[in-house]
């Protein structure tokens, strides 16, 4: 499966989300779908995106957040499936594609192309809704899955390692944060 | 334990005078009663962390949201969170209110303390962060308002070094 057309998928149901992604190709692949004001792009800070993620959905429990991370940023930072699993906001969704590579720095294989499961991971962290979705298919249905769950959700997606060559968004880093964080706010722009 | 609770109890009175409403923390010794008061305060989200540069991105969240935190960290928990403060917080200018127990200062006998101690204003310096020390009590209220103010006008971090004449007594 391509990632890009997983994002493609659920590209719908994102739009009515608060949307952090990691950094590489998921943000550029997102952004190439359009951006919103509800989608921040967290480029560097690596490993931070679900700690940002469950940030957002403690503060704002009435609205539905969506973290979108690849495998070699939640490997950075995997004590935070346990901090998310200890605290299980309702409203947050966890989405991992694993292509099991650092593709942005040249195709590195990370610790997933040697036998590291993070759903497994996720699982064991205490996290009670991990489901696997390798299909465009099984991704959409996860996914909607869990939008109706009122429950942490975590969906682990394997992905081959392509992605677009050229990792420049038309936006800027700070334009994307202020924009964002006035929308979640409410004010104008 | 001679941890402060008057002491603690005036800082965190003043976290909350503040409008600082999500707390996350990395248990210490000297910040046990803050973490405590935070934990059994129901006006309060505390998020015990696993470490704390988790807990730049915590706060990245709420400020985003238009809520106030702060972070309760050792300052070895500062040198660990390194990275997310720069390539997060100050790249994306999102204020954060680091309250730092300040280990392995005149007076410290723990020895593991002590290189922590040595490098911790001068990590501060290095990252642009401006930061006092608290050690009076009277000022601590002062000292929390305004390096919060600073925080939110800068949209950069700023950091309170509690210091072992608030925190501890002996």
């Amino acid at each position: 499966m391509l990632q890009e057309d997983a994002l493609r998928a659920i590209y719908p149901r994102l739009k009515k989300q608060i949307v952090v992604t990691s950094l590489g190709t998921v943000a550029i692949e997102l952004y190439n779908l359009g951006h919103r004001p509800n989608f921040f792009y967290l480029e560097h800070g690596m490993g931070l995106a679900s700690s940002m993620g469950l940030g957002l959905a403690l503060s704002l429990p009435e609205r539905p957040v969506t973290i979108l991370e690849g495998d070699a940023s939640l490997l950075m930072n995997l004590g935070t499936l346990s901090t998310m699993a200890r605290y299980g906001p309702p409203n947050l969704t966890h989405i991992i594609f694993d292509n099991e590579s650092l593709l942005s720095p040249g195709g590195f294989p990370s610790a997933t192309s040697d036998g590291t499961d993070l759903a497994g991971v996720a699982r064991e962290s205490g996290i009670r809704h991990v489901t696997k979705a390798d299909t465009v298919e099984a991704v959409e249905e996860a996914y909607a899955a869990a939008a109706e769950r009122p429950a942490l959700s975590v969906i682990h997606s394997k992905v081959e390692a392509v992605g677009p060559d050229f990792h420049v968004m038309g936006i800027g880093l700070l334009e994307v944060r202020f924009g964002f964080a006035r929308h979640l706010q409410g004010g104008q722009p | 334990m001679p941890v402060s609770s008057v002491n603690s109890q005036i800082i965190y009175d003043a976290l909350k005078d503040a409008g600082v409403s999500i707390i996350s923390a990395l248990p210490e010794t000297w910040l046990v009663h803050l973490v405590g008061m935070a934990d059994a305060d129901p006006e309060v989200t505390l998020v015990r962390l696993n470490k704390e540069e988790e807990g730049v991105g915590i706060s990245a969240g709420a400020h985003l949201a238009g809520r106030k935190s702060a972070m309760l960290m050792q300052n070895h928990g500062l040198l660990t969170s390194v990275n997310g403060i720069v390539s997060l917080a100050q790249l994306y200018r999102i204020p954060l209110l680091m309250l730092v127990s300040y280990r392995g200062e005149m007076g410290e006998r723990d020895p593991w303390q002590t290189e922590g101690g040595l490098v911790t204003e001068r990590v501060l310096d290095a990252l642009g962060i401006m930061y006092r020390k608290m050690s009076d009590p009277a000022l601590a209220a002062r000292d929390i308002r305004q390096a919060q103010t600073l925080a939110e006008s800068s949209l950069r971090p700023v950091a309170l070094l509690l210091t072992r004449e608030l925190m501890w007594e002996e």
